[in-house]
């Protein structure tokens, strides 16, 4: 770990001025993976501004739905009675993340912000486009079990590793940014990005911008949700795939529904065509099927990841039938 | 007074000091003026340092030195190449390549391998003054990929691995049912939560005091001894408590002398503690290991021929060599038995023992093939194995000292609701779930060192006992206090052990399951040896109990009384001040058992292990639902400590079983998930409710207490009836360890 400078600020302004006057100083929150980092090499920024003190952690209820500060812990979050009653994908998918002890100090805006565990980006004697570009993608060809296999490219096929951001892409949840050039709003499916040629860049973040905080719109799945994570082991480990669903049912026919996966893919992956196939569809394990079918379009394998390729359509099929109540 | 009856279950006598913050670990001590160093690792696995800067991490802050081949202070003892494996000098050239001494020249043998040892005022200093040191290499290709340099393999010296045949090698082959099959397992690694090191300060010319992480404290004492030709007793070497060793312990660790030598250099004590990643590279493996085994059984149900052929890895700078095919020889009555055992140098950091060692190995591959041909012959698995049951030791022509596995199975049966299970694989649904039931045998060789134990009886009652060995973990001060109690009778909270440092009592190592056998009889002799005083000046004329014979007294509660008549009994206060003593105070050695080839009986521990597990056809992800653990294992010394380990064993087996496997990227001979959240090591909510099952019955040859070891079988076997359990639910028959779910999609 290189020798840094270390300042709090209490206010956004203050953080946002500090962060955006160079690229060398960091936003730290919760530090739960800037700090892994840092002690890993793969980070070494020169500044850390601090910005646990600014009032950015109330759980409010809006015009439209729920906002949560980013500075809201995952814990508090998962456990808050209006998310635990109106968005139950939410707080399965944050409870399904990390351990108990770093979901007491990671934030919602630090979880959104964490970099991906691919082996390569960690490991700095070795080649990373994402850490060093131009270094090469040592996952390519190489240990790729937990990779991606939608949306990479010939740089990098890193996943994000995120569990709650599965469960905000599918809730159609909105991100806001305040920066130097003011405050701004971004769809969260718009806010993490694919690797294309610039695998460094994870999401939309424009450099000082801050994250305040999340918004959630009201929806009928509450009755009908599900976080289905697959992993190696029980608990403390990254999704191999994960899926979010919530539906809102009509007896048995499905009236809305929403579907993400991951450990799938570089940002959070929403099954946009799966969902319009199954709206008004019966719930049955074959539309579930046929659901999935579409999904996967466009799926490849890396090698040693193509388990996925079964995996995630079996987990789809296995995510409706538990939300659906089928099972 | 030895008891023929079962110990009662007492609390672990060290329990309270370690969820207190009592417990002192050899991190947490320190020295004045104490220093740190940190280590920097090779990029490459296999070539030389070309050039390697460290003037900037010299010049760092509060930087005390940058130890290199070129500036390394020397280490007398090793100037000369000495044989031998664990403790002592590197051991001499293997079957192939050269010795490796640490910073002693440029050549690179492994990836990880120190080629700086920073040292600074701080840690945190020393770990940024490391970051600076640049290294540019003359790169070699390298070999780490077990798999594609098989036939290099080597048949190890000694006795031990020696090909063995009893009958006819291909007796197998004309069998009316025969099964051929290949097992693996990929590298573990230990991982105990404490990270591993030294701390080592000089406090003479010739004198060191070392804080260590060790299985023994007398090994790293002869070890640092031999390396600066200085007197053992000049080397004081304290680990009372390891926060968990599973074999890493079991050695001194090059880096560790080298922290020795640079502690004499710059004048002040060093304190290493390496990165959780260098435990990946810095103190050993379980090596990956190829295994073939070739069975034939008649129709009958008896095994007509059995081979077992086992490749592992080792260092291509020193031999690692463990028993993985050592089970096959003894566990089951067959004519034809035959194996070999192999080792392979690799441009890897050298393997050491881990829980179970070869052994458990072993047994995956045999337990597993036990069943895959008991479904051959749809025959149940426990009936398949009773079958080929034998009540002496085929491998030597002898009994055994002491075997109940009858029992064990039975038991074991019983717990996990055997009858439950459906002999058709994958026919037992729970909704969405398979499920399967599964069983194994394990066993490891029992024996009993040679140890020497104090114990101090004072006037007040109290009982002080001695000895160097250290508690890994397992509970040894808890079985030794059990141990005194029963020749002694003194109360148990009467008893305060001391252990864990050089300047008590010889003790070997802690490992081989042979500490409370070895340690656990020291004591005995000793505290009968003190009892037996007691009688004598108990005994003399003028008090009440002249005249009465050694066999009709009992020592118990700070008196020494009639056998039938209570009214009659000497306090021992009393005879302490009649005989002018405060204390009571004796050391006695006890002596080792011979070699095991010299014995009239074959003495192991076995057990038994039974999973229920479910596994979800459509994700692949096993969960180990039930566990059930038989040990079979003498006169079980302390009930709750036992339970204890065996449920680590259960938890170790479930990691060996479903998720643990570092991976190494060939392209770079570098394991690639080197860190605790990407090797996956079994979580509290991967081990279900664990039912323990102990015989105990005392083995009647052994030792005084009739006690055997378990740590070993607590793990042996135990990935083999998980394995089994998989194929009972699923009819996925997983040759290659862990059982991951990319493997039962893969051959679903």
């Amino acid at each position: 770990m290189n020798q840094f400078q270390y300042m709090r600020v209490t206010n956004p302004k203050a953080a946002v001025a500090a962060v955006s006057k160079d690229n060398t100083t960091m936003f730290l929150a919760g530090g739960t993976n800037l700090i892994d980092l840092m002690k890993r090499g793969v980070e070494a920024p020169e500044k850390l501004v601090d910005i646990t003190r600014i009032p950015l952690n109330t759980i409010e209820k809006t015009a439209t739905g729920l906002r949560i500060g980013a500075l809201a812990k995952n814990t508090a979050v998962a456990e808050h009675e209006l998310v635990v009653k109106n968005f139950p994908l939410l707080s399965m998918a944050l409870n399904a993340g990390a351990s108990p002890q770093l979901r007491n100090m990671a934030t919602i805006g630090g979880n959104m912000m964490q970099r991906t565990r691919c082996s390569y980006f960690y490991d700095t004697a070795l080649p990373c486009n994402k850490r060093e570009p131009g270094s090469g993608c040592g996952a390519i060809g190489g240990y790729n079990r937990m990779h991606a296999i939608f949306g990479t490219s010939t740089k990098c096929i890193a996943v994000h590793p995120s569990d709650m951001c599965i469960a905000l892409v599918a809730l159609d949840a909105t991100v806001n940014v305040s920066g130097p050039k003011g405050d701004r709003r971004i769809p969260f499916a718009d806010f993490h990005r694919l690797p294309g040629d610039t695998p460094q860049k994870d999401n939309m973040l424009q450099p000082g911008e801050l994250i305040m905080s999340v918004d959630l719109p009201m929806n009928g799945f509450a009755g009908n949700s599900h976080y289905l994570k697959v992993r190696d082991r029980a608990s403390y480990a990254f999704a191999l795939v994960s899926v979010g669903v919530g539906l809102k049912m009509s007896g048995n026919t499905i009236q809305d529904v929403r579907l993400a996966m991951g450990g799938v893919a570089h940002k959070p992956w929403r099954l946009t065509e799966a969902e319009k196939f199954l709206k008004g569809k019966p719930a049955t394990e074959a539309t579930f099927k046929q659901a999935a079918e579409l999904a996967m379009k466009g799926a490849k394998g890396h090698g040693e990841n193509d388990f996925k390729l079964t995996m995630a359509p079996n987990s789809i099929v296995e995510a409706l039938k538990t939300a659906a109540k089928t099972a | 007074m030895t008891k023929d009856t079962k110990n009662p279950p007492i609390d672990r006598v060290d329990g309270r000091m370690k969820v207190t913050g009592g417990a002192k670990y050899f991190a947490e001590f320190e020295m004045p003026n104490t220093t740190y160093c940190v280590i920097v690792g090779s990029e490459i696995a296999k070539g030389a340092i070309a050039s390697l800067d460290t003037k900037k991490a010299a010049g760092a802050p509060g930087v005390l030195g940058v130890f290199t081949h070129q500036n390394m202070p020397p280490i007398p003892g090793w100037d000369a190449p000495v044989q031998g494996n664990g403790n002592g000098p590197p051991p001499g050239p293997p079957s192939g390549g050269e010795k490796y001494r640490i910073l002693h020249t440029n050549k690179i043998l492994f990836y990880g391998q120190p080629m700086a040892m920073v040292v600074a005022d701080t840690f945190e200093r020393a770990t940024y003054a490391a970051s600076l040191v640049k290294a540019t290499y003359t790169k070699q290709p390298h070999q780490t990929d077990l798999t594609k340099n098989l036939e290099k393999g080597v048949t190890p010296k000694g006795p031990r691995f020696e090909d063995y045949l009893r009958g006819n090698a291909d007796a197998y082959k004309s069998a009316p049912v025969t099964l051929e099959v290949k097992y693996t397992i990929p590298i573990e690694v230990h991982q105990p939560m404490e990270l591993h090191g030294v701390l080592a300060g000089w406090t003479g010319d010739d004198k060191v005091m070392v804080y260590a992480k060790t299985q023994g404290v007398k090994g790293t004492q002869k070890s640092v001894a031999e390396a600066f030709k200085i007197d053992p007793n000049n080397v004081h070497v304290h680990t009372e408590f390891m926060g968990g060793g599973f074999g890493m312990g079991l050695r001194t660790w090059p880096q560790e002398i080298a922290v020795v030598a640079i502690a004499k250099k710059v004048g002040r004590p060093v304190k290493l503690v390496i990165t959780r990643n260098q435990m990946f590279s810095l103190v050993g493996h379980r090596p990956t290991t190829v295994q073939t085994i070739n069975m034939g059984a008649d129709t009958n149900g008896k095994l007509v021929g059995l081979s077992h052929a086992a490749t592992g890895e080792t260092a291509t700078y020193e031999d690692f060599t463990e028993g993985t095919v050592s089970m096959t020889k003894f566990m089951y009555a067959c004519p034809n038995v035959s194996t070999k055992y192999k080792i392979v140098p690799l441009d890897r950091g050298v393997p050491i023992w881990m829980r179970g060692p070869g052994e458990a190995t072993g047994a995956f591959a045999l337990e597993s093939a036990m069943d895959e041909m008991a479904t051959k012959l749809k025959l149940d698995p426990i009936e398949f194995r009773l079958r080929n049951y034998t009540e002496t030791d085929p491998e030597h022509n002898r009994p055994y000292s002491d075997k109940n596995l009858k029992e064990a199975y039975q038991k074991g049966a019983e717990a996990i609701g055997w009858s439950s299970r459906k002999a058709e694989p994958g026919s037992n649904r729970d909704s969405d779930w398979l499920v399967g039931y599964g069983m194994s045998s394990g066993t490891f060789n029992a024996s009993k060192g040679g140890a020497t134990a104090r114990a101090v009886l004072n006037a007040d009652g109290t009982l002080l006992l001695q000895c160097s060995v250290t508690d890994i973990g397992p509970g040894t001060g808890t079985a030794m206090t059990m141990i005194a109690h029963n020749v002694l009778g003194v109360p148990v909270e009467k008893i305060k052990v001391e252990y864990g440092d050089s300047a008590l009592p010889n003790s070997p190592q802690q490992g081989g399951s042979t500490i409370t056998s070895t340690v656990g009889s020291a004591v005995h002799q000793v505290c009968t040896s003190v009892k037996k005083s007691l009688i004598d000046m108990a005994t003399q004329s003028g008090t009440p109990l002249a005249g009465i014979k050694a066999d009709d007294l009992t020592v118990a509660d700070g008196f020494v009384s009639a056998d039938g008549d209570s009214s009659k009994k000497v306090a021992i206060a009393d005879l302490l001040k009649k005989a002018n003593l405060t204390t009571l105070d004796k050391t006695e050695e006890s002596k080792a058992n011979g070699k095991p080839d010299e014995q009239k009986y074959s003495m192991y521990s076995f057990s038994v292990h039974f999973v229920q597990v479910r596994v979800n056809p459509s994700t692949g992800v096993v969960r180990v639902s039930k566990a059930v653990s038989v040990a079979d294992s003498g006169r079980i010394i302390s009930p709750k400590t036992a339970a204890s380990q065996m449920i680590g064993g259960v938890a170790g087996g479930i990691g060996m079983a479903l998720t643990e496997e570092a991976v190494i990227d060939h392209r770079f001979g570098r394991i690639v998930n080197n860190n605790l959240a990407d090797y996956h090591v079994a979580v509290s909510a991967d081990v279900p409710h664990t039912e323990t099952i102990v015989i105990d019955k005392p083995d009647p040859y052994i030792n005084p207490m009739g006690a055997k070891g378990m740590g070993e079988i607590a793990l042996i076997g135990f990935a083999a009836a998980v394995a089994n359990a998989v194929f009972n639910a699923t009819g996925q028959r997983i040759r290659d360890l862990p059982i991951t779910p990319d493997k039962l999609l893969r051959t679903a």
